[in-house]
């Protein structure tokens, strides 16, 4: 057989008419929905984005940047300010981002380097079973379990530990109460050491064996092998991982709004009741209206912004780090 | 760092020989005196029966090379000797292998001791990847709790040793990733160096890297033969030809035939040996 008379028999089969119609337009198809689904989620965010700072429009002009600082929320009178709230936020996010960051790292470091192989997966995915249990019922348990223990056992021993150190100690004054910021911080710990110990986790699994293997052969420790490879390794990483965990800890409403107290104010000490922006708009949203709706609004808006440069921030992290990690 | 005192850290290392307490040595004061010995030495992956009773040693003063074709066990023999095997999930051996007269698998004997002891030198390079020329080197002096002091003296000597100072001395602080392949190599020999280890396992150090590369490093084995015990795997025939005075031939986990280097290549007492060093298979 010629080369040529294969061409022409191969003719047919190659103008695809023999493949059906669904298949033939399959393609297409997928194309056009999986098109129509991105830019449904483009125009979504697009018209929330728009529709929020519409809504605070009337409060961000009357209001301006004084609404950061000051702190009165008198609907009555319709006064705003957001600094208590914001205080309330900061204060709760950076709490449990300073619990859940060493917790995180310390199961991260235990899931991908000390546990028997065995458990690993099976611990690994208890973790990450704690994300997925509903915010709502966390606060539940927030306030039938940990509050009451809160106020019983763990504020009284905290005070009494840590109480006397100067500065430090006010922080865990000598009132307690089943709700306020500290649980608050509890409750968003657990929230966040999921996501945050299993990014960590990912992270970990990235470090290149060999230079894990090498520190070992060097006479290093296991403790001295993660501390020369695999921490300085993921530790743009790790803090791309806290971002994206703060970011949860800052938009988190009910669980929050459940446990802090809802009532807004400024005081150093945890065990005092507090309010935070998200819980603020989830318990007052409902029942607001003009002024205070336009006030929530502005609240939303900065949460809005706040999670955008928190995940602009983790993803800027991120790609550096794919980047370092296609070079070596 | 408070460590659980090894058997191995106060055993093998008679008077004379460079002890952490005295001023520091240097590499220059380094001499090979130390035999390592395989004796009736077993290593399995799970079922898999990688290298089955081997007897062989590794004298002082003298190159050994490990040769054979791939996947006949030759890393996971001298992974034995500093006990890097056992990290392996599923991994064991049994058998001995004596420093000097000492036990290394013994289950009194640290194992953290004994990669000390016994340094290593991997296929790939592997400097660590967030550090600075220096800290590399200095990383294995950290662990051995060197006082800060004799950290700069001792990253000098070592790299003095690797033969890589003169090409480094003015970006010691850069990092050991920006380095070329070859010279990631020597550094990595010098972070293994800098410890001053008894022996040096070598793993095809050579197999990434260009021929010029290549040369230095085995002028460099030359030049370190005198320094540490070295035993070197390679795929290379002409390169065992090259720095090695011992050559071990190994097939399908077993110790076919060692001896002289010359003989190796020229008059092998095996059939396989033969066939394997003229290229008939493998
Ligand atoms: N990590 C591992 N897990 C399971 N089996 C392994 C592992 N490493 C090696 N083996 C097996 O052990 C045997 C010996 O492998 P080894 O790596 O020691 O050979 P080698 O002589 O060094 O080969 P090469 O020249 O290709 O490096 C092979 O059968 C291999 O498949
Ligand atoms: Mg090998």
């Amino acid at each position: 057989m010629t080369t040529e008379s294969a061409a022409a028999s191969l003719g047919p089969a190659l103008s695809g008419r023999r493949r059906g119609i669904l298949d033939r337009f399959g393609d297409r198809g997928l194309y056009l929905i999986t098109l129509a689904a991105a830019i449904g989620s483009v125009v979504i965010l697009g018209g929330l984005t728009y529709k929020v700072i519409d809504e605070a429009s009337s409060a961000i002009s009357s209001y301006g940047l004084g609404f950061l600082t000051t702190s009165n929320w008198d609907p009555v009178h319709e006064q705003f300010g957001a600094a208590q709230l914001l205080y309330g936020t900061a204060v709760s996010s950076f709490g449990a981002l300073l619990l859940a960051t060493p917790l995180s790292i310390a199961i991260a470091l235990f899931l991908t380097e000390l546990a028997p192989r065995g458990t690993r997966t099976p611990i690994a995915t208890l973790v990450e079973l704690l994300a997925g249990i509903p915010s709502v019922i966390l606060g539940l348990w927030g306030i039938l379990v940990l509050g009451p223990a809160m106020q019983s056992t763990i504020e009284p021993a905290l005070h009494s530990a840590l109480g006397w150190i100067p500065v430090i100690g006010s922080l865990f004054g000598g009132e307690y109460g089943i709700v306020g910021l500290f649980p608050a911080i509890v409750i968003l710990t657990i929230m966040t050491v999921p996501i945050v110990s299993s990014l960590t986790r990912e992270i970990f699994t990235t470090v290149p064996p060999t230079a894990k293997e090498g520190a070992l052969a060097l006479g290093g420790t296991r403790w001295e092998m993660i501390k020369t490879v695999v921490l300085p390794y993921s530790r743009p990483g790790i803090v791309a991982a806290v971002m994206l965990g703060l970011g949860r800890a800052v938009g988190e409403a009910i669980a929050v709004s459940q446990v802090i107290g809802g009532a807004p104010g400024i005081h150093a000490n945890l065990f005092l009741p507090a309010q935070s922006a998200a819980g603020q708009i989830a318990a007052q949203y409902l029942g607001a209206t003009g002024p205070a709706t336009a006030a929530l609004a502005y609240l939303a808006v900065i949460l809005l912004l706040l999670s955008v440069v928190f995940n602009a921030m983790a993803r800027i992290l991120v790609r550096a780090v794919q980047q370092r990690a296609s070079q070596t | 760092m408070p460590r659980s005192p090894g058997e191995a850290e106060s055993a093998p290392r008679p008077p004379e020989s460079q002890t952490m307490s005295g001023p520091p040595a240097g590499i220059e004061e380094m001499h090979a005196t130390r035999h390592v010995r395989l004796e009736d030495l077993n290593a399995y992956y799970g079922s898999n029966h990688a290298v089955k009773d081997v007897n062989l040693s590794f004298e002082p003063g003298r190159v050994t090379a490990i040769i054979g074709p791939s996947g006949c066990g030759k890393s996971t023999m001298v992974r034995c000797v500093n006990r890097m095997h056992e990290e392996i999930p599923g991994a064991r051996s049994d058998g001995h292998v004596l420093l000097d007269d000492v036990d290394l698998h013994a289950s009194n004997v640290d194992v953290v001791s004994v990669r000390r002891l016994v340094g290593m030198v991997f296929q790939k390079p592997n400097p660590f990847p967030t550090m600075s020329i220096s800290d590399n080197v200095a990383s294995g002096l950290r662990f051995t709790g060197t006082p800060r002091g004799e950290i700069s003296d001792r990253v000098e000597s070592a790299l003095e040793g690797a033969g890589l100072w003169n090409e480094v001395k003015d970006r010691l602080s850069s990092p050991g990733m920006g380095l070329s392949g070859g010279q990631q190599q020597r550094l990595c020999i010098a972070r293994a160096l800098a410890v001053e280890p008894d022996v040096l396992l070598m793993d095809e150090p050579c197999s990434a890297l260009d021929p010029v590369a290549t040369l230095k490093i085995e002028e460099l084995i030359g030049q370190l033969k005198e320094k540490v015990t070295i035993a070197i795997v390679t795929h290379n025939m002409q390169q065992a030809g090259r720095v090695a005075d011992t050559t071990a031939f190994m097939l399908d986990g077993e110790l076919i035939e060692v001896g002289p280097t010359d003989k190796m290549f020229t008059t092998p007492d095996d059939d396989r040996t033969e066939q394997y060093v003229t290229g008939k298979f493998g």
